[in-house]
Order: structure tokens, then C-alpha cells, then sequence
């Protein structure tokens, strides 16, 4: 079973990176460049530019979709949403947040980490303290203590969440850290592929056990509930779920552009490269194991972070939202998305969670098997998910309509595979 | 003068056999120095040692007179010690300018690649030029052929203006008249760089080399000019071994070439 489990795995790390993602893309890409020769004659004049200059179609393309994403994201719960709708929206849209992390870390980084729970966990619970501080008087218990515990003060772990920022910051600097520190021991021992997988798999189980096993610090199995306020805000009002929904809307936003500017940089490019072959790196003088924690890293804080905000949305916080099973669940996400391309993993995350609810509304039997087949569907005949067949249709479509410059009749007919 | 490179008494075992043993290599300043022997005899092993993939099991090892045999692989090459390897690695989903850039950019604190590129380094544009992939430039290094593929690994490296380079077969794969161009390139290299090469190809060495290591079961057979070598009657039996007759005919009209 074990031997079973790891060779699934090893097939989803795509340790052999010629028939998934990575290839995929390249022939992709190459055949996009081929229908566009005349941009790649004016790059140079274009580079030379300086900053404003920098850009060009191909990279104010992306500017563009994400202003348009924004202003719909945004636009979106005014027209069409109610209230009820606004906090579901909110809450798939943390789990985009997540997706994108996620997305970084596999899609850009190899990574197949399958226990981001763990840090979408850490920020939930460090936000779910917050709110239930803010349920009770200044200096009081958290209302479940005085009924599991003997405590007269509040335990020390607790102190800091009193503070809103403190607890912000919290939310993300604890996975952070968490991820880093794993990411050094496992990455510096060369630890990678299926390995690096049930690592992090096993962390998130041992993560909800720990949860579980802290009756007195942490509710135990239960977890922590009962926020009849949030910020102030009444919880039932319903202009808190659209005051939710822009909130998540706004991170989203920013961790996307965050995401967008990391994929872009030198060391996006160094991620991929590290993904691709980790030795070439080490012999360009990186180290791949600071490489690829960093990634881990940032995949981690926009976890947590997507996790503080998701624990006011969920009125509700506990150990079986973070284990192994909803970790694995985000891997899905990015997988049916599109890894390797960022808003693959929001539309993965979005259209999976869209899916599930109208699908369990209407069937709640029949889901779960939707979902495995359609994870397995995806994996088996379109490994670049959603995100990869849209940009080769696209790539088809466009290379049909615009002749070749410098094209001969009989190129025209060729259709990038 | 310091030499650049110093091997002593290096031996290497992998479950008792002795990939090398005890070879002593001295390589000075500006070299051109070409590494032969036959199929297991221990040059892609001698390598590995000098770069970090193998860690010797005896013996030591300097560069430019400092011990290196407990670093790591990146901190060699940030000494300066670069590598190309038998299959060329290429990031083929990457653009040869963002491979070169990549490479340049190795000295960089990791804090300074989260900018993007904004332009292309003259460093990066000199390399393109001189392997001659300025018009493929912004193409996926993926879509290059093989020759390309090997040209983009050499770019990369001396784009990182290594002071000792080694290169493990180099001309595999290629055709005659990049093999030309190759060993220019080599010839040319060496003097402002060392460089070490691990090369099959007869021809090939008889053109460029001028000093030659001769290793034969992970030992050092015999060192010295190419005349030398070839004159070297063990050399001769072990190397050349059951088709002298045929070699040395190859030798001569080889001679005649060039």
C-alpha cells in the first residue's frame, strides 16, 4: 500500500518533467513565439528601454488580465452576489489565495507539497484566537477554557493574540517560519520528489494531532467557535459577508500581484530552473536548496495568510479542516487549474469549489467521485489542467487567424501541438 | 607560481574498485590541459572530485592553492571552478538569454533576484555572440538542436568567467565544423582561463591540445606534449592497445591535415 501510495506520488511530482507541465509549456511556448516573429525582431530596441520599456505586449498582456481580473472580482458580489453567496464567494476565494501559494511551490518550484493545511491551519488558529479574545472582557478566558481547563490567566501562547497586528502578523510569519525551517532540514539533506511529499503530507497530520491532543489550549476537536463578532462587526449581519468578501477579494489581489512579481523576477526563473534540474543549478554556484525553501516559504506565508482571513468567514476553526484530506484537496485545485500558470490555480480553486457546492446541493452522494474523477481525468489527459488546454486553444485559434509574416503558404496549414 | 589546480595522491573507491588511485595532477595558470584515457579509466571520475559531485575517499586537492575538499558544489563554482557535463543541461523551458542571465547572475545576493530583468548585461550580449545564438536569443533553449544545446552550456559557463573551467567531452555529438569552432573557442579560452577537457576524440586533440593527461585505470599513465604521448610506448600498448596499426595510420593522416 505504502509502495503503491509513493509511486502515485512519484507520478505527481513528475520527477521525469518530459510529459507533463514543464514540456508541455516549452513546445507551447515555442510554438507562440513562431506566430509572433515580428515582436522578437523589435525586443532589443524594446529592452534597451529601461523600466517603462521593459514591458512590451508580452508582458502588459498579464498587467492587463489581472486589471480586468480585479475590477470583475471586485465588481462581481455588487451586481450578481447576495449576501449569503458573498461569505461561499469569500471563502473559495481564500482557497485561490492558497492555490496560488501552492502554485509557486509545485507548479514554479517542483515542490508537490501535500500539507499546506498545515500553514493555511497556523493562520486560521492564530486568527480564530484573535476572535475569541474579542469575544470576552479584556484579560478574560476564551470561553471554552473555563470549561476544559482549570486556567485562571490567560496561557502564554494566547497573550499575543490580543493584539490585531500582532495576530496579522502572526498569521503570517508563523508559517513562514514553519516552512522555513522544514524547507532547510529537508532541502539541504536533498531530500526531494515523493519523499519531500509524505514529509509534508505527514506534517499536516501531525499538526491536526496536535490540535487534537490540546484540549486545554486549543478546544481540542472541537476547535475554536462561537464568534459572534468579528472585528466588531456583527456576524449575521449581512454586510459583514460582503465586507468579507472584499476583504478576501483585496488579499487575493495583492498575494496574485505579489505571485506575479515573484514568477517574473530572476528568481522565478531560478525556481523553474531548479525545478527542471536541480544539479545544472548547483553547478551555476546556487545553492537549490535556498532556492526552493524560499519558494516553499512564500508558498507557506500566503497559506497563513489566506488562513486568517478564511477563519472569520468560517465562524469556525478546527483540527479536520487542515489535515491530510483538504491538503491533498488543494494539490487538486492547482492540478484541474493549470499548474505553472498562476491564474490556472485561481481558476482551478474557484471552479473546483464552485463545482463541489452546486454539484453536493444538488447531489451530495454523488461529489466525491466526481472529484477523484475528474482529478484523475485531468492528470491523465490534460496535465497542464484548465490553464493549458485554454492557452493552446488559444495558441491554435490565434495561429489559424494571423498568417505567418514571413510565411509560406503551406506553414500556415501547421498547427503547434 | 601557484598552479590553479593541484591534485595529490587522489584516490576515489566505489564499493572497492578504485576509480582512481593516487593520481597526482598539477595544472598551471592559463592551461590548455586534455584529459584522455580509455572507457573507465577515471577522467569523468577526476572531474567530479575537482567539482564536488564525488568526494575523494584519499588524497587532496587545491585550488588556486587552497584545500577544497570539504566545500560544496556552489561554493566551488563561486571560487570559481566551472563544469560542463557529458549530456549538455540546459533550462529548456527557460529563453537562452534567461539561461545565460541565470548564469551570470550567480554572484548576485539571493535578495536581488526577486527584481525582474530589465535589460541584457553586455557580459550576457558578448557571450550570445561569441556561440553564435544571438538570433535565437529570446527562443526556449528547449527548441535548440543538440550543437546549439552544447554551444548554450559553454555560454553559460563562461558567462560566469570562471577562472578554472572543465569541460567533460565537449565536441560529443557535434559536427565537424562546430568541432572546428569548438576547438578554436578553446584554444582561445585558455591563457586568460584554465581550462581542463575530458575529451574521446582523436582528431580533435591532435588539432587543439597541447599538453595531454593520460589516465589508464585510475592512475596517471603519462603526461606531456601530444608527440610525446603519442611517442610514449606504453601509452602506445594500453591506450591505443589492439589497433595500433590502424590508429597510427589515422595519426599520420591527421598530421597531414592540419
Amino acid at each position: 500500500m505504502s509502495g503503491d501510495a509513493a509511486t502515485k506520488v512519484g507520478f505527481l511530482v513528475g520527477a521525469d518533467t518530459t510529459d507533463t507541465t514543464p514540456a508541455a509549456e516549452a513546445t507551447g511556448q515555442g510554438g507562440r513565439r513562431r506566430g509572433r516573429e515580428p515582436r522578437a525582431v523589435r525586443a532589443p530596441g524594446r529592452r534597451g528601454r529601461g523600466p517603462a520599456g521593459s514591458g512590451g505586449l508580452g508582458s502588459w498582456a498579464p498587467r492587463g488580465a489581472y486589471v480586468l481580473f480585479a475590477v470583475a472580482l471586485l465588481a462581481f458580489p455588487r451586481l450578481v452576489g447576495t449576501p449569503t453567496d458573498a461569505r461561499q464567494w469569500a471563502e473559495w476565494l481564500c482557497y485561490a489565495i492558497v492555490a496560488v501559494g501552492l502554485d509557486i511551490a509545485w507548479g514554479y518550484g517542483g515542490m508537490l507539497a501535500l500539507g499546506q493545511g498545515l500553514f493555511f491551519g497556523l493562520g486560521a488558529y492564530a486568527m480564530a484566537m484573535h476572535l475569541s479574545l474579542e469575544q470576552v472582557p479584556d484579560g478574560s478566558l476564551p470561553s471554552f477554557m473555563s470549561l476544559y481547563s482549570d486556567n485562571t490567566e490567560l496561557p502564554l501562547i494566547w497573550r499575543p493574540f490580543q493584539s490585531f497586528w500582532i495576530t496579522v502578523i502572526a498569521a503570517v510569519a508563523v508559517p513562514a517560519v514553519v516552512a522555513m525551517l522544514l524547507g532547510l532540514l529537508v532541502f539541504k539533506r536533498r531530500i526531494r520528489g515523493p519523499y519531500f511529499a509524505l514529509l509534508t503530507q505527514a506534517t499536516a497530520v501531525i499538526f491536526a494531532l496536535v490540535l487534537i491532543g490540546n484540549l486545554k489550549l486549543t478546544a481540542g476537536f472541537n476547535g475554536l467557535t462561537g464568534f459572534s463578532t468579528i472585528f466588531g462587526r456583527n456576524k449575521y449581519a449581512p454586510e459583514t459577508n460582503s465586507w468579507l468578501y472584499d476583504l478576501a477579494a483585496v488579499a487575493l489581489l495583492v498575494v496574485l500581484g505579489v505571485a506575479m512579481i515573484v514568477v517574473r523576477s530572476r528568481f522565478g526563473k531560478l525556481l523553474q530552473a531548479t525545478r527542471d534540474s536541480e544539479d545544472r543549478v548547483r553547478f551555476l554556484g546556487y545553492d537549490p536548496a535556498v532556492v526552493k525553501t524560499i519558494g516553499f516559504v512564500i508558498a507557506a506565508a500566503m497559506a497563513g495568510a489566506a488562513g486568517a482571513i478564511a477563519a472569520p468567514v468560517f465562524g469556525i476553526v478546527s483540527p479536520g479542516q487542515f489535515d491530510y484530506a483538504p491538503s491533498i484537496l488543494m494539490i487538486c485545485w492547482v492540478a484541474v487549474g493549470g499548474r505553472g500558470k498562476l491564474w490556472g490555480a485561481v481558476l482551478g480553486a474557484l471552479l473546483v469549489n464552485w463545482t463541489r457546492v452546486t454539484v453536493s446541493d444538488a447531489r451530495p452522494d454523488d461529489w466525491q467521485y466526481l472529484q477523484g474523477a475528474l482529478f484523475v481525468v485531468i492528470l491523465a489527459f490534460a496535465p497542464g489542467g484548465f490553464a493549458g488546454m485554454i492557452s493552446s486553444g488559444w495558441q491554435r485559434a490565434t495561429a489559424k487567424v494571423r498568417p505567418r509574416p514571413s510565411g509560406h503558404a503551406l506553414e500556415l496549414e501547421e498547427v503547434p501541438a | 607560481m601557484t598552479p590553479v589546480l593541484e591534485l595529490r595522491n587522489v584516490g576515489v573507491s566505489f564499493d572497492g574498485f578504485r576509480a582512481l588511485d593516487g593520481v597526482d595532477l598539477t595544472v598551471q595558470k592559463g592551461e590548455l590541459r586534455f584529459l584522455i584515457g580509455p572507457n573507465g579509466a577515471g577522467k569523468t571520475t577526476l572531474i567530479d572530485c575537482v567539482t564536488g559531485l564525488t568526494k575523494p575517499s584519499e588524497g587532496e586537492i587545491r585550488f588556486e592553492g587552497k584545500v577544497i575538499g570539504n566545500l560544496k558544489e556552489h561554493r566551488r563554482v563561486k571560487l570559481g571552478i566551472g563544469r560542463s557535463f557529458q549530456t549538455p543541461t540546459v533550462f529548456e523551458t527557460l529563453s537562452v538569454i534567461d539561461n545565460l542571465d541565470l548564469a551570470e547572475a550567480f554572484r548576485r545576493p539571493m535578495g536581488s533576484l526577486f527584481r525582474r530583468r530589465r535589460n541584457v548585461s553586455s557580459g550576457v550580449q558578448e557571450t550570445l555572440e561569441r556561440i553564435g545564438l544571438a538570433t535565437v536569443a529570446e527562443r526556449p533553449a528547449g527548441s535548440l538542436s543538440h550543437g546549439q544545446k552544447q554551444w548554450l552550456e559553454v555560454g553559460m559557463l563562461l558567462v560566469q568567467r570562471p577562472r578554472l573551467l572543465l569541460l567533460d567531452e565537449p565536441v560529443a555529438g557535434m559536427s565537424p565544423s562546430e568541432r572546428q569552432q569548438t576547438g578554436e573557442l578553446l584554444v582561445e579560452l585558455a591563457g586568460e582561463h584554465t581550462v581542463v577537457v575530458v575529451e574521446h576524440d582523436m582528431a580533435f586533440l591532435r588539432s587543439f591540445a597541447s599538453t595531454v593527461t593520460v589516465l589508464h585505470e585510475g592512475k596517471v599513465l603519462s603526461e606531456g606534449s601530444v608527440a610525446e604521448v603519442q611517442a610514449d610506448p606504453i601509452v602506445r600498448e594500453v591506450y591505443l592497445g589492439r589497433s595500433r596499426d590502424q590508429r597510427s595510420g589515422a595519426v599520420v593522416a591527421a598530421g597531414e591535415e592540419t
